[in-house]
């Protein structure tokens, strides 16, 4: 019975969303209203259950971690935007976390982004026994690489054989990486929405199995 | 024919006869005389009883006969962390048929209750018998506490046989430093050195080029045009957290924009998905008309929190989009599946499109749809080109020095390569080592 009734909302909801295809109506703003209301709420109980209650509130009541007084307090002067006479109490909290954030942000990112890539990008053009293809491919990404860095100079106007050429190189490579990644993507969306129709077709209509 | 059926259940019974009477004869036939071997016979007969005798109705189970078990355990300290990490081994089983996985149990040295054990990893048979304990955040290890181990050999049936007890000699320590992080540290310091290299040289008045960027060029345009078109300015921050590079990108465009906009007497609209950026954003959005002279043009309701789930939160952008038609769409920060939904949606609401991220894989959707497109760097580059501060353009210029270090090891890389070819020499790997970073710490 319940199984049902849900079957049925999520199909007219599903409905209601794609009816924004044709254009805006009050049955996709009752949708989005809905949506954006319900999934509110949800976070904020998923984050009092998932968060506040057992990362917070039971150990600090089980009285042997103290120490989450410190974020539990940090966290509360967020509630001071509501006071404008302590207001700048909530800058605090901010502060402490766009800090730690770029503090274990940068060497992660230096490791990820600047090393990792560095030590992928140094490799033979040619090895014995390598097939063609491969050394082909070795050659696109070191010479694609040094032309992609090449763009994202700007300090140097784009002009000349070096900068204007390996400028001109470097965005062709990136369309094309972009290319590729559009085409992928555009794969996994399709499969998005045939597991809709699918939804639709099957459970909802039983049209197919 | 006619069937007797009362004859069937009587033959079988005259047929079971006999072999009743054969099992009564081999019962005393292990009847011992001496009393020393009756009693163990007696209780060898008493175990076989009780492991082969099933219940009313089961049937007849072979007696179990036990799986082989771990033998040592060594434990050492983890290097290079918090001391809350030890490196567990073991020896597995001799014999390891029958042996679905190794249970690892742990406790408190100086623990003597069976519920104190507590089960930290479990490792299939055929699996390396190295782990580091310490990552389930359930049973952390506590730097300085003695710990001792048992291993159970878990049977397919689901049935565990214990090792003995192995204590612990080591406790976990923690570290000041981490060894295998210098090159990282090198290669920060080189980096962040270079930057504040330039940054210093533009405070001290040298002048420095930045070239052209489209996307940046037509920000003012797309401000204008709204002005006169008398719609309001959609800016979208993204749909990540204030410590995302793209987001504090974003905010800083934010500031410049707010600001053009408050001068030009526009309205804008910014939805925000992180309650903490919807906080950064509405203070920056303020600060920028107090900076423009114009305070009390800020409009309390253009900044405001939507949802914080992903695909909600489109749903709500959409409908301002198509409801409110403003004139220009921002779409600056870090986007995941919903770019190409919002940048088609306003692309179809006939607002002109701006859009700028680091995400690859959201790129190529913001080119399709969008006006302009920042790409990658040219995010972060843009506050610079807007505030036209020497500070700021200093780092543009220090990252590009940092970009310039980063080719040059790339062809140097190259030519090693191929002296290597032509010497039969081993000089790239050397290279490649000085950059090599461990994966996992």
């Amino acid at each position: 019975m319940y199984d049902t009734i849900g079957i049925w909302v999520g199909a007219f909801f599903t409905l209601a969303i794609y009816s924004f295809l044709y254009k805006e109506n009050p049955v996709y703003r009752l949708a989005e209203h809905l949506v954006v209301g319900i999934s509110l709420g949800y976070t904020m109980v998923l984050i009092y259950n998932t968060v506040i209650l057992p990362k917070l509130l039971e150990p600090l009541f089980a009285g042997n971690h103290w120490i989450l007084i410190i974020p539990g307090l940090l966290g509360l002067l967020y509630i001071t935007r509501f006071i404008p006479s302590i207001a700048w109490l909530s800058r605090y909290p901010i502060a402490f976390i766009m800090g730690t954030g770029m503090g274990i942000g940068f060497p992660l990112t230096m490791k990820a982004y600047v090393l990792r890539q560095l030590e992928a990008a140094m490799v033979p053009l040619y090895e014995s026994g390598m097939p063609w293809y491969e050394v082909f491919g070795n050659i696109v990404m070191i010479f694609g690489t040094l032309a992609a860095l090449i763009y994202f100079f700007f300090s140097k106007p784009h002009k000349g054989l070096f900068f204007g050429t390996g400028s001109k190189i470097g965005i062709w490579v990136i369309m094309l990486g972009f290319g590729a990644t559009f085409g992928f993507t555009v794969m996994g969306r399709i499969s998005l929405l045939i597991g809709r129709i699918q939804y639709l077709l099957g459970d909802w209509l039983h049209l197919i199995e | 024919m006619r069937i007797n059926w009362i004859s069937i259940p009587a033959a079988l019974i005259l047929l079971m006869i006999p072999s009743l009477s054969a099992a009564q004869d081999s019962v005393e036939n292990l009847t011992p005389t001496d009393d020393t071997v009756s009693e163990v016979v007696t209780e060898d007969a008493a175990a076989e009883k009780t492991e082969a005798q099933p219940a009313a109705g089961e049937p007849l189970l072979e007696p179990d006969p036990g799986l082989d078990t771990p033998g040592v355990i060594t434990v050492q300290d983890k290097p290079n962390n918090a001391g809350d990490q030890l490196v567990v081994t073991f020896e597995p089983a001799v014999n390891p048929e029958g042996i679905q996985c190794y249970n690892v149990y742990r406790r408190i040295v100086g623990e003597v209750s069976e519920d104190a054990w507590n089960l930290v990893k479990v490792i299939p048979a055929d699996e390396p018998s190295e782990f580091i304990d310490g990552y389930d955040p359930e049973y952390p290890i506590e730097p300085g506490v003695l710990y001792e181990y048992r291993i159970a050999s878990m049977s397919l049936e689901e049935v565990e046989y214990f090792g003995p007890v192995y204590g612990a000699e080591i406790a976990a320590e923690g570290e000041w430093f981490h060894t295998s992080k210098v090159r990282l540290l090198i290669a920060g310091s080189l980096f962040i050195g270079l930057i504040f290299y330039y940054f210093g040289k533009a405070q001290r008045g040298t002048k420095m080029y930045l070239r052209p960027i489209a996307g940046i060029e037509a920000i003012d345009e797309a401000i204008g045009r709204a002005t006169e078109m008398g719609k309001p300015i959609l800016y979208v921050p993204g749909i990540s957290t204030i410590s995302d590079v793209a987001t504090i990108a974003s905010l800083t465009i934010l500031g410049r924009v707010a600001r053009k906009i408050a001068e030009y007497q526009t309205r804008i609209i910014v939805p925000n998905y992180d309650p903490i950026v919807y906080t950064v954003a509405e203070e920056v959005v303020k600060q920028a008309y107090l900076e423009a002279g114009r305070p009390d043009s800020y409009d309390q309701d253009s900044v405001f929190f939507l949802t914080q789930s992903q695909f909600a939160y489109v749903a709500g952008v959409n409908g301002i989009m198509m409801r409110d038609r403003p004139a220009t769409n921002f779409y600056l920060g870090m986007f995941y599946a919903e770019s190409l939904i919002l940048a088609e949606t306003g692309s179809l609401s006939g607002a002109i499109q701006i859009a700028g991220t680091d995400a690859v894989t959201q790129l190529p959707f913001f080119i399709t749809t969008c006006d302009y497109t920042l790409i990658g760097e040219e995010l972060y580059a843009a506050s610079a080109y807007l505030g036209h501060e020497p500070k700021q353009i200093g780092a543009v210029k220090g990252q590009d020095a940092c970009k310039a270090i980063v080719m040059s090891l790339i062809t140097l890389a190259l030519v090693l390569g191929i002296l290597d070819l032509v010497a039969n020499t081993h000089t790239l790997d050397w290279l490649r080592n000085l950059v090599t970073v461990s994966i996992v710490e």
